[in-house]
C-alpha cells in the first residue's frame, strides 16, 4: 500500500529503477564518474594545496606503476587483497555476511607462523610447508565454521558474530606475539628464519612474490568456475536469491551454509599463508592491515563476479599505492592521500546508483504513480 | 434509521486498467453496524482505504455529517473522526500498550504516562475492553493486540470505525469477546464498519449489509430481512458462460489419496483439519476456498515442505503399481522415490522461480542434481527454455533474459512449462492465472487441460469460482482447514460452492 498516493502535488523529481542497460553504457556511466571524480578531487588539490593538480595525478601513476618493482609490488597488493576477496565472496553470494575475513585471515596466518616458529628443526622444508599449508586452510576455516553452525542451527546474526570473532583473533594472535617475541618481551615476533628461509615461499624467476600471484590468479579462475558453473556454485546462488525456492526445490539449505562458509574460511586460511610465508615472514595483529574489510568492497563492486574482481582490487590497491607517493612526494600528510582516494571511491560507488536508477523531473502532465 | 455518519457516493478508483471499486454507494448510520461483504478481490479494502485516507478516490463524494470533505490523508481521516484497524497491526513490539497508544499524538499540554492510562482505563472500563495498558505488545495475543489498534483509533476521538476482516486471526470465545464489544460502541452511538466475508458473523453481528462483487456495488439490504443463500447469491453472482473445454477422460484410477492430514503450527493454530481426498488421473481437481483457508499448506505438505501433525499422503505409481507414504518426505526424497510431482506454487517469483537468475538456469531449478559431476549441464535447459519460449510464445528479448524482467504472464508460462516438461503424474497449480490478460489464462487452462487428457492428475487451486466450474471435473471446498464439501463440477452451482466457502459448521463462533 502506498501512503503518499494522495499527495496532490508531484515531487520535483522522481527515481525510477532502470530496465536492464546495454553494457556499453553502464561502462560509459562508470568511466564519466572516475572522470568527475578525478575532476572534483583535483579543484580540491588545487584549493586545498595549491599544486598542480595534473603533476599530482602524474605522480599518483609514477607512484603506482613508475618501475618494474613498483608493478610487482603492485601485482602484489592486488594478489593479497584479490585473495581475501575471494574468500568472502561465496558467502556475500549466499547472502551470508562474513564480514570476520580479517579474523579468518589472520587465524590462517597465524598457523603458518606457529608451525615456522616451532616445527623448522623437526620437519623437511617440503613437509614443513605442507604442514603450513593444511593448518592455515583448516584455522582458516574453522574460524569460518563456527559463526556458520550457529547461523545454521540457531539463526543467529552472522555479521556480530563473524566480527566478534576477529577480535578473538587478534587477542590470540597477540598473545603468541608475546609468547614468541623476539628478543624476548618486546612484543612483537621478527623475521622467523630470517636465515634458513624455512617455510618461505621460494622465488619463482627472481621475483619474490610471483608465486603468490600465481595461486591467487588461479584461485580466481577455480573460483569463477566454481560459482558459475558447478552444482555447489548453483545452490549457493538459489539459497542467497531465495531460501523459500531452495526448499521448494529440496536443497538443504543448512548444509550449503556450512559448506559454503568452509569455503569462505579455507580461502582465508590460504590469504594468511601467502601473507605470511610469501609475504611478511612474520605475524602480527595487523598482518591483514584492514584487507578483510576492503575485501567486503571490492567484491560487491564486481558483483561478485571473480574476474572482475581483478579490476576492483586493482583499482583500490593503484589507488592506495598512488596516494602514498604523493604524499611523500609532496610532503603532504597521509590524510591527504585518503582524501583523494575516498572522493574517486565514493563517486565510482555513487555511479552504481545511476547505472541502476534514472531520475526523471516533474513534467507538466500528471503522471501514473509508481512504486 | 439514525443519522448518517458517513455517506459515500459514486466513488470509483482504478489502479492502471484495474477497476477497483466503481460507482460504490454507501450509507452508514451513527449507532450501526455494517458489514461490507465480498469475496478476494471485490474491493472491499481499497474502498476502505479512501475513507480512512491511504487512497484517493477517482470519481465520487464523500460526505460526513452531511457535508461533503476531501480526506487526503490519513490525518485528514482523524480529523473527521475516522479510524482503522488494519488486517495486519502496526505496533512496536518493545512498548507497552499505553505507549503504543499515545504514539504520534501531539500533546496539548504536559505529556503524562499515568493521564494517559488513566483516560485508556476509562475507554476500555466503559466499552467492556479487557486490556492491561501497561502490557508490552510483545507480551500479548493477538487478540490483545488488536484491543491496542481499536483503542489507539477510540483514543484519538473516533466516531466511524472501520475494522478489516477482524475476526480472521482470532479464536472463537475472542471473536465473541470482539462482538459484545463492537455491540457496546454502537449502543454508544458510533459507526461502525467491518470488512469480512463471514456470512455467520454477518448475520449474528450487524444492521445492514452491503455487498461488493468484482468492485462494483451490489446492494445493501436489512440483516433482519436476509439470510445466507441470498447473500452467497449477491456476493458471487450468476454463472458466466467461459467456454473453457472439458474433456471427459475414461479411465481415471486414483493417484494421490490424502487421508485425515492435519496440520498446526507453532502458535497452535489449526491449518488444515483433518484433511480427506483423493485425486484422479485424468482428472483436474480444484479447490476453492477463501484465501488462507490452508490451501498453500495443502500443497505444500503434499509436495514435502510442511511438517504434519498427522494423517498420510499415498501416491500411487501407475508405472510400478507400488503405493508410497509421501508424509514427511523431504522434496528430494520424493523424486528419488520416482514420484513425479510438480507444483507451481503461488508466489511465482519468490519460491517457483529466481528472479534474479535467466530463464535458463531457472529451467536448471528442478534438475540441476542430475548426474554425478560436480559440474552443471546447460545444454538441455537450454534447449528446453528455447522450447518453452517457443511453444508458449513468451516474450522476452532471450533465454538469458532475468525472468524479474518479464511480465507476469510470462513469468507464469515460464514457471507452467518447466513444471510440465518434467511430464509429471501429478501437477499442483496455486492460483495460476493470478494476474494474467485473458490470452495467457486460456493457455494456461489448455495446458492444463492436455496434461489432463494425457492422465496427470491435476489440483488446481483457483478463486475464480466462474473459472473452476468450467474446468475442473470435481471441485473441492476448504474452509478454515477443513474439506466443507467436494462437488461434481457439472452439476454444482455458484451458489453451493460459495455457501461452503463460508459456512460455519462448527457453529461455535456464533453466539
Amino acid at each position: 500500500m502506498s501512503n503518499s498516493a494522495t499527495k496532490k502535488r508531484e515531487p520535483l523529481f522522481h527515481i525510477i529503477k532502470r530496465p536492464a542497460i546495454p553494457m556499453w553504457q553502464s561502462l560509459l556511466i562508470r568511466a564519466g564518474a572516475i572522470l568527475a571524480a578525478l575532476i572534483v578531487a583535483g579543484v580540491i588539490t588545487y584549493f586545498f594545496t595549491g599544486l598542480n593538480p595534473i603533476s599530482v595525478y602524474t605522480t599518483m601513476i609514477e607512484g603506482a606503476i613508475g618501475t618494474e618493482k613498483r608493478i610487482w609490488n603492485l601485482l602484489q597488493g592486488i594478489a593479497l587483497l584479490l585473495c581475501v576477496s575471494l574468500a568472502v565472496t561465496p558467502a556475500f553470494k549466499m547472502k551470508f555476511w562474513n564480514i570476520g575475513a580479517e579474523g579468518q585471515a589472520l587465524m590462517g596466518g597465524l598457523a603458518s607462523a606457529l608451525c615456522m616458529i616451532l616445527l623448522s628443526d623437526k620437519l623437511s622444508g617440503g613437509m614443513l610447508m605442507l604442514v603450513m599449508i593444511v593448518t592455515s586452510i583448516v584455522l582458516g576455516a574453522v574460524w569460518a565454521l563456527l559463526p556458520a553452525i550457529f547461523k545454521a542451527k540457531w539463526n543467529t546474526n552472522e555479521t556480530l558474530f563473524t566480527l566478534m570473532m576477529n577480535y578473538i583473533a587478534m587477542q590470540i594472535v597477540s598473545y603468541f606475539s608475546y609468547k614468541y617475541s623476539v628478543p624476548k618481551g618486546s612484543g612483537s615476533i621478527g623475521i622467523i628464519n630470517s636465515s634458513s628461509k624455512l617455510g618461505w615461499f621460494p622465488s619463482i624467476l627472481d621475483q619474490k612474490y610471483l608465486l603468490n600471484i600465481i595461486i591467487v590468479t588461479v584461485l580466481t579462475v577455480l573460483l569463477y568456475v566454481y560459482l558459475k558453473h558447478s552444482k555447489h556454485g548453483y545452490e549457493i546462488s538459489v539459497v542467497g536469491e531465495s531460501e523459500n525456492t531452495a526448499k521448494y526445490i529440496g536443497i538443504n539449505v543448512k548444509k550449503v551454509i556450512i559448506r559454503t562458509m568452509l569455503l569462505s574460511g579455507a580461502i582465508c586460511g590460504i590469504a594468511g599463508l601467502l601473507m605470511v610465508a610469501g609475504t611478511d615472514h612474520t605475524i602480527a595483529t595487523g598482518t591483514v592491515g584492514g584487507r578483510g574489510f576492503t575485501a567486503i568492497m571490492v567484491s560487491w563492486l564486481a558483483k561478485f563476479n571473480p574476474i572482475m574482481m581483478f579490476l576492483t582490487s586493482f583499482l583500490i590497491v593503484f589507488l592506495e599505492k598512488g596516494a602514498i607517493a604523493i604524499s611523500s612526494e609532496f610532503d603532504l600528510n597521509s590524510s591527504f592521500s585518503d582524501i583523494i582516494t575516498g572522493i574517486i571511491i565514493f563517486f565510482i560507488i555513487g555511479s552504481e546508483f545511476f547505472i541502476n536508477y534514472s531520475i526523471k523531473f516533474r513534467e507538466s502532465e500528471k503522471e501514473g504513480k509508481n512504486k | 434509521m439514525g443519522t448518517p455518519a458517513i455517506e459515500l457516493k459514486n466513488i470509483t478508483k482504478t489502479f492502471g486498467s484495474i477497476v477497483a471499486n466503481k460507482d460504490v454507494c454507501l450509507t452508514v448510520n451513527k449507532g450501526e453496524i455494517l458489514s461490507i461483504l465480498g469475496e478476494n478481490g471485490s474491493g472491499k479494502t481499497t474502498l476502505m482505504n479512501m475513507i480512512s485516507g491511504i487512497y484517493y478516490p477517482d470519481h465520487g463524494h464523500i460526505y460526513i455529517d452531511g457535508n461533503e470533505v476531501l480526506i487526503r490523508s490519513p490525518k485528514d481521516a482523524f480529523k473527521y473522526k475516522i479510524g482503522m484497524i488494519h488486517q495486519h497491526f502496526k505496533l512496536v513490539d518493545v512498548f507497552s500498550a499505553t505507549e503504543n497508544i499515545i504514539l504520534g499524538l501531539k500533546d496539548e499540554g504536559k505529556f503524562s504516562l499515568k493521564e494517559s492510562e488513566k483516560k485508556i482505563r476509562e475507554i476500555t472500563s466503559k466499552y467492556g475492553f479487557d486490556l492491561d495498558p501497561s502490557k508490552k505488545i510483545h507480551e500479548m495475543s493477538v487478540s490483545e493486540k488488536q484491543t491496542v489498534e481499536i483503542i489507539k483509533v477510540l483514543y484519538r476521538g473516533a466516531d466511524i470505525l472501520i475494522l478489516d476482516e477482524p475476526t480472521a486471526v482470532l479464536t472463537p470465545q475472542e471473536t465473541r469477546k470482539l462482538f459484545a464489544v463492537l455491540r457496546n460502541m454502537r449502543d454508544s452511538g458510533k459507526a461502525i464498519i467491518i470488512i469480512t466475508h463471514k456470512l455467520h458473523e454477518v448475520l449474528s453481528l450487524s444492521d445492514r449489509v452491503s455487498v461488493l462483487r468484482k468492485g462494483q456495488y451490489i446492494g445493501t439490504v436489512n440483516t433482519a430481512e436476509t439470510n445466507e443463500s441470498e447473500l452467497t447469491e449477491m456476493m458471487v453472482g450468476k454463472k458466466i458462460e467461459l467456454n473453457i473445454e472439458r474433456t471427459k477422460v475414461e479411465n481415471t484410477p486414483d493417484r494421490l489419496e490424502i487421508k485425515n492430514i492435519s496440520c498446526i503450527n507453532r502458535e497452535g493454530v489449526t491449518l488444515l483439519n483433518n484433511v480427506t481426498f483423493t485425486a484422479k488421473a485424468g482428472e483436474i481437481l480444484g479447490i476453492a476456498g477463501i484465501a488462507g483457508s490452508g490451501q498453500r499448506e495443502l500443497l505444500e505438505s503434499i509436495a514435502g515442505l510442511q511438517k504434519l501433525n498427522g494423517g498420510e499422503i499415498l501416491y500411487h505409481d501407475p508405472q510400478t503399481g507400488y503405493t508410497e507414504n509421501l508424509r514427511d518426505k523431504s522434496p528430494v526424497k520424493i523424486k528419488e522415490l520416482g514420484v513425479r510431482l510438480s507444483f507451481v506454487p503461488e508466489d511465482r517469483l519468490g519460491m517457483g522461480l529466481v528472479g534474479n537468475m535467466d530463464i535458463i538456469d531457472n529451467m536448471l531449478l528442478r534438475n540441476y542434481r542430475k548426474g554425478k559431476s560436480a559440474f552443471l549441464e546447460r545444454k538441455k535447459p537450454k534447449d528446453l527454455a528455447n522450447k518453452i519460449i517457443e511453444e508458449l510464445e513468451v516474450v522476452t528479448p532471450s533465454a538469458k533474459t532475468p525472468v524479474r524482467r518479464l511480465s507476469g504472464g510470462n513469468v507464469q508460462k515460464v514457471l507452467v512449462g518447466r513444471e510440465i516438461a518434467a511430464s509429471p503424474t501429478v501437477l499442483m497449480v496455486a492460483y495460476p492465472v493470478r494476474g494474467l490478460d485473458i490470452n495467457s489464462s486460456y493457455l494456461i487452462y489448455n495446458l492444463l487441460n492436455k496434461q489432463k487428457e494425457s492422465g496427470v492428475a491435476v489440483i488446481f487451486v483457483g478463486e475464480d469460482l466462474d473459472v473452476l466450474l468450467e474446468l475442473c471435473d470435481r471441485i473441492m471446498v476448504i474452509n478454515s482447514g477443513k474439506i466443507t464439501g467436494i462437488v461434481d463440477a457439472n452439476e454444482a452451482t455458484k451458489e453451493d460452492i460459495g455457501l461452503l466457502m463460508t459456512k460455519n459448521d462448527g457453529g461455535e463462533s456464533d453466539e
